[in-house]
This record gives C-alpha cells, structure tokens and sequence, in this order.
C-alpha cells in the first residue's frame, strides 16, 4: 500500500503583471507512488521544479503557485488526506510534523538563535500536542535526542555553540519528536562540509532504519543519492525522465539524460576526459516541444521534437520517459 | 624578467585576524607559515583544497593583493606584492593576475548586459584604444572559452545559463592576458550538467594559452580530474601537497585519507563501507586556536607528541606531509 499516490500532478507559477500573464511550468503531469520503509531520492539540477514539487505534495500551494490538474493522497494507515483540499486547519492539527515533517538546508534559520534547543523542542510540542508535565516531556525529550545517538547536552546549548553538522542534526530531531511517516529532506546536506555530510546523511539513515518510515530526499548531489537512496527519480525540466532502483539508475541508466548525468561526474581515482552537456537547461516559462531533453540529447529524432514521451515501465519499479525505449523493452 | 624562474612564489606566509573588542579578543590565525610556488615557463593547474574554514579564501585574497600578509610574503615574478603602491604598477599586476568567482550571478550586475564588462576590461587595461579594436579582443576572449560575440551581445546575465555566464567571466579574466588565473570555487554554484564545461575549460587554457591556474575547492573530485598538484588545507595549514593523483589515491595525512573517504562516490559499490558510523564533534571545536597538530581531536592515530608541537613538515618522496607519523622518508608511518 503506497504512503503518498501522485498523479498526473501540475503546478504552475502564473503571475500576472500590467496585463502581461507569465506561466512557469513547474511541475507538468507528475505520476509517482512512495512507499512505507524506503528513501526515496529526487535528482535534478536547479529550476527542474524538485522544489515545487516538495511544496504540493507537503501542502504548501500559495499564489503564483497553483496546482491546476492531478492528485495528491495520503495513506497514514487510518487516516487518508488528499493534500490538495484539506484546509489549513486540518493540516496543520494533524499532518504537519506529525505525519509530514520537513529538514531543510539552512538550520541556522530553523532554530531560534536566542532560544536554547530545549525551547524550541518545547515551543513545537506544545504547539502540536500540549505539554501538561514540563517533567515528563524533558524526560522525553532528553530520551528522544539519545535514541539518535546525539548527547544530551544540545538541549541546553544555543544554536550558535552548536557546530554546523550538530545544528543539522538537531533539526533532523525535532522533524522526528512524533514519529512522523514521512520526512522530507530538501537539501539537507548541501551547505555542510564533505565529513560533516556524511555523518548527517548516517544520522537520516539510521532514523529511517529505526522507525521503518519514509524520507523523501531531494538533492542535485548524485553522489549522494549513489551512497543513501533506495529508489531514485530523476527530474527534468518539470518532468520525471527516469525512476528506477539505485542500482539500475546508476549501473543501468535508460534515459540518455540521466545516463550523460552519471557519465560526466568526476571520480577520484579516475582521469578520463568527462564531456559535458550541450546546450541549456530550458526554460520553464517556454519550454521546447516534445519532448524537452530534445534540444540537448544526442539521439534526438523526429518523433521527441514533436511528441512527449509517455513514462513506460521498462521492468518491475523501472520507469523512463523516452522515445527510444518502449514499453516492456531494454 | 623573474629573478629565479618562478612565476609566483609565496614563502612563508602567515595571516592573522583579531577577533573581539578593541581590549581582550584573540588572534585568529587564518592562514599559518604557508609556502608554494609556481615555475614560469610550466604552465599548470595547482588545487588548494579543504573544508570551510581552511583559510583557502583568505590565500586567495593574499594572491590578488587585496590582504597584506601578517608574516612572511608573495613574490609575482620575483616582486613583493607589498612593494607595489602605485595604481599604474598595481594594474600592471592586476593584468597578469586575474580572478574568476565563486556565483557567476554576482559576478556580474544584472541590469548590465554582460558585454560591457568585456569591452570595460578591454579598455581599462589599455588592451584597445577604441571600440573597433576591442570588438577584435573580446572576440577572441569569447571565442577561447568556447562562446562567440553574437551568443552574449546584447544578453543580460539572466538570459544566459549558469554555465554560460560562469565561461564569460572566464573570458573576462583572458582579455588581459594573464599569466595566472585564480579561480574560488568556480563550479560549486554551477549546475552539475554544465560543471565539466568549465572544468575542461581550465584544462584548455592551461594546455593552450600557457595560463596557470590556481584552483581554489572542497570538491576533491573536480580537483582529482583537472589538477597536477594540489595542496590540503586544515585550519590554516597546508598538511599535504603533492601530485594530484598521488596524493589521492594513496593519501599520507590521517585528515586526507578521512576527507577522501567521506566523499560520496557516484557509483553504488560503496554503499557500504561509507555508511560506517564516523564521528562529529558537538560544539564549534576551537581547533585554530589548538596547540600542536590542528587535527589531534579527531586524528585516529594521536599521539602525545601531537598535542605538544606543531609537527613539521616532512619530505616523503614528492609530496610534502605535516605529520608526526612519517619523520622517516619511507611513506610508511614511523614507529
């Protein structure tokens, strides 16, 4: 049973301004299921609408953003919500942070810089749950942060004392306080050192093994997603090109982006020349007919300038969006 | 022209910072009796790499003449940078040494197509006398990054990629044409699809057009592929430097060796032993102001010695290692 269904998903950004409309095509006709008990990874380069997706599907549409066609449904075992018309009220009382919760880039804006950690656990709390016994929810509290294997004396820290990774994974608690089953990570690891990063990146996989729930992982850092995700999709242009295993995505890529993705980064140990893409990422507010890797892949045809290639699965849990791969085919 | 045939040569340079109030406040210091250099006549690309806070940037602007070093000092082509105060000489240096930026974006203004500052630079370091003549030079500029005068002209910053704008202001620091270029981070903000453009440019211009480059990154992966030496940078040192392929694929110092295996490599075959559990230190560890070997609170192979003195620097084979571990010349630690 799928935790979250999306389908045939669209989100614009319309703006409007002296009489000259503006559509951004964010996120145009996205299909994808997420399942209890697996790290799901979301690649892609900047402005192919990773972040707009993570704002539907966790509830987040303000204007521009619309979200015009598709579905979004939330499976939490007893409770169903279809994200895009549960009000506000509904989300905030019982979704957010406790069924959904979100670790973003920057911790430092996260946490208070004048509050100790212990009050802003309390601060989200109280706010979700109500703290009747300030005893029992320190108690709490401090069980909580042992369990991740961070010492207990973060708690009374300010966030400045904190080292960078600390401070990230502190965040990493608090999105955890009630075991939510779903985690978004939006670029959690991005802004922190390469050792710091691993530790970070250890801290979410241990958390995910333990409480066998779901972590949404979106970074543009292949690599990472190489030594953390179970599952990748790969994001184009608003589109998903790709979705396969980790394995496959890596040692078997179908789509000629994502297989380009993989070829062009450098490794230690390895000195061959990497060629690089040509062309630019498109534009979403124009984006190219067809198919819209076309203007930038080398097997381009007739056919992707004109038609956009379905998502057909290849094999079990192997999807891709081309015109050189058919349906059941490798 | 040079006195010694060195085309840049910093000895031991040391930077300090004071952090605090006008009474009390501490010495930080940001960059620690560092040396180099680079030969004249062998064009080549020289990486230095560390983590944020490794005094890599602060390096960079004693290189560019925009911070006078506390000690020590940076001689380009045998001339003490802190001799040059006059603007005419300043500029003279400035064409021979140009820098290229970390955000392409905020390298340029963007209410400013990005072709003024091509035709700006031309003029400003007398490349061209007029307009028909740096029309020629920029030309050529652009055409060395892989880019033409019709792609970019009449262009805003916005209207072109990152990778684009990113080649442009590589094109900018060609028009005078330097001798070195020193590049901060040039592709950490550049989309990773267009990443390999700009690092295979620099591995052009050092091949074709003799310039040298000082590669300034955290990214040891893109430092791997382009670099010939490279330098590891921990908390003002330099703790190793060597041959690029040599010094990562059989890393000496106990800090490389934990900064190589924590890069994440793209390839699923090391899922596992990336996994295993490192440890990360709690608070903000003040390890510039650490008596003795800067890495001894997270070294797994600390030692007394190693809290007591800063350890030297020892010649092992090409590469220069800064570890109590290797005082012999045999690559293998000392017992």
């Amino acid at each position: 049973m799928a935790l979250l269904n999306v389908k045939n998903l669209c989100a614009y950004y319309q703006t409007e301004l002296y009489g000259i409309s503006r559509t951004v095509r964010a996120v145009d006709g996205v299909s994808f299921d997420l399942f209890p008990n697996e790290i799901y990874g979301v690649a892609g380069e900047s402005s192919c609408g990773k972040t707009t997706l993570i704002k539907v599907i966790s509830g987040n549409v303000k204007p521009p953003l619309k979200a015009l066609e598709g579905s979004v449904n939330y499976n939490f075992g007893e409770y169903k919500v279809d994200m895009l018309q549960a009000s506000e009220d509904e989300l905030r009382r019982n979704v957010r942070w406790k069924e959904i919760s979100y670790v973003m880039q920057g911790s430092m804006s996260v946490l208070n810089p004048v509050r100790k950690i212990i009050k802003t656990f309390e601060d989200i709390v109280d706010t979700h749950e109500g703290i009747m016994d300030k005893d029992k929810f320190l108690e709490q509290a401090r069980e909580h942060v042992n369990r991740l294997g961070l010492p207990t004396d973060v708690l009374n820290a300010y966030p400045h004392q904190l080292s960078g990774g600390m401070r990230q994974r502190v965040t990493i608690a608090l999105a955890t306080v009630f075991h939510p089953s779903l985690i978004i990570a939006d670029e959690p690891t991005t802004a922190l050192d390469v050792v710091v990063q691993r530790g970070v990146l250890q801290m979410i996989k241990n958390i995910q093994a333990m409480s066998s729930n779901t972590v949404l992982l979106v970074t543009h850092d292949m690599a990472v997603h190489a030594n953390v995700a179970d599952r990748v999709m790969i994001m184009y242009a608003g589109r998903i090109a790709e979705e396969a295993p980790t394995e496959s995505i890596f040692n078997a890529p179908l789509h000629p982006y994502t297989q380009h993705l993989i070829s062009s980064l450098p490794m230690i140990g390895e000195r061959s020349t990497r060629a690089s893409l040509k062309g630019t990422p498109p534009n979403l507010a124009n984006p190219p007919s067809g198919c819209r890797f076309h203007p930038r892949c080398p097997y381009v045809m007739d056919v992707c300038r004109a038609e956009v290639p379905d998502l057909v699965s290849v094999k079990e849990r192997h999807r891709v969006a081309c015109h050189l791969v058919k349906e059941g085919s490798l | 022209m040079s006195a010694n045939g060195k085309l840049l040569d910093v000895q031991h340079v040391t930077v300090e910072f004071h952090i605090g109030g006008l009474v009390g406040g501490t010495l930080l210091t940001a960059v620690n009796d560092i040396s180099f250099s680079l030969e004249n006549d062998k064009p080549e690309i020289l990486t230095l790499a560390g983590e944020s806070g490794s005094g890599k940037t602060t390096l960079s602007r004693l290189l560019l003449r925009d911070l006078e070093p506390t000690m020590g000092k940076v001689l380009f082509e045998g001339r003490d940078l802190s001799t040059i105060h006059k603007r005419s000489e300043f500029k003279e240096f400035m064409k021979k040494v140009q820098p290229v930026f970390q955000n392409p974006f905020e390298t340029f203004n963007p209410l400013r197509r990005v072709e003024a500052y091509l035709f700006d630079t031309a003029m400003n370091f007398g490349m061209a006398s007029n307009r028909r003549e740096s029309v020629q030079i920029v030309g050529d500029a652009l055409r060395n990054v892989g880019l033409s005068l019709e792609e970019v002209s009449r262009r805003y910053p916005h209207e072109l990629s990152g990778g684009q704008v990113q080649r442009v202001s590589v094109a900018r620091a060609l028009i005078s044409q330097p001798k070195l270029i020193l590049a901060d981070e040039p592709v950490s903000m550049v989309d990773a699809s267009l990443r390999m453009e700009i690092v295979n440019l620099f591995r052009e211009l050092r091949d074709e057009q003799k310039v040298s480059v000082i590669y300034i990154t955290h990214d040891l992966a893109t430092a791997y592929y382009i670099s010939d030496r490279i330098g590891i940078m921990l908390r003002g040192y330099i703790v190793e430097s060597g041959p690029a392929e040599d010094v990562l694929d059989r890393p000496f110092h106990p800090y490389t060796k934990l900064l190589k295996e924590s890069v994440p490599e793209p390839t699923t075959k090391e899922r596992e032993s990336w996994a295993e559990p490192i440890e990360l230190g709690t608070t903000e560890v003040k390890e510039y102001g650490r008596v003795g070997c800067k890495f001894a609170g997270r070294c797994p192979q600390v030692m007394d010695i190693c809290r007591q003195a800063d350890p030297p620097d020892v010649q092992v084979g090409l590469r220069m290692v800064k570890c109590y571990l290797y005082r012999d010349n045999s690559g293998r630690p000392a017992t």
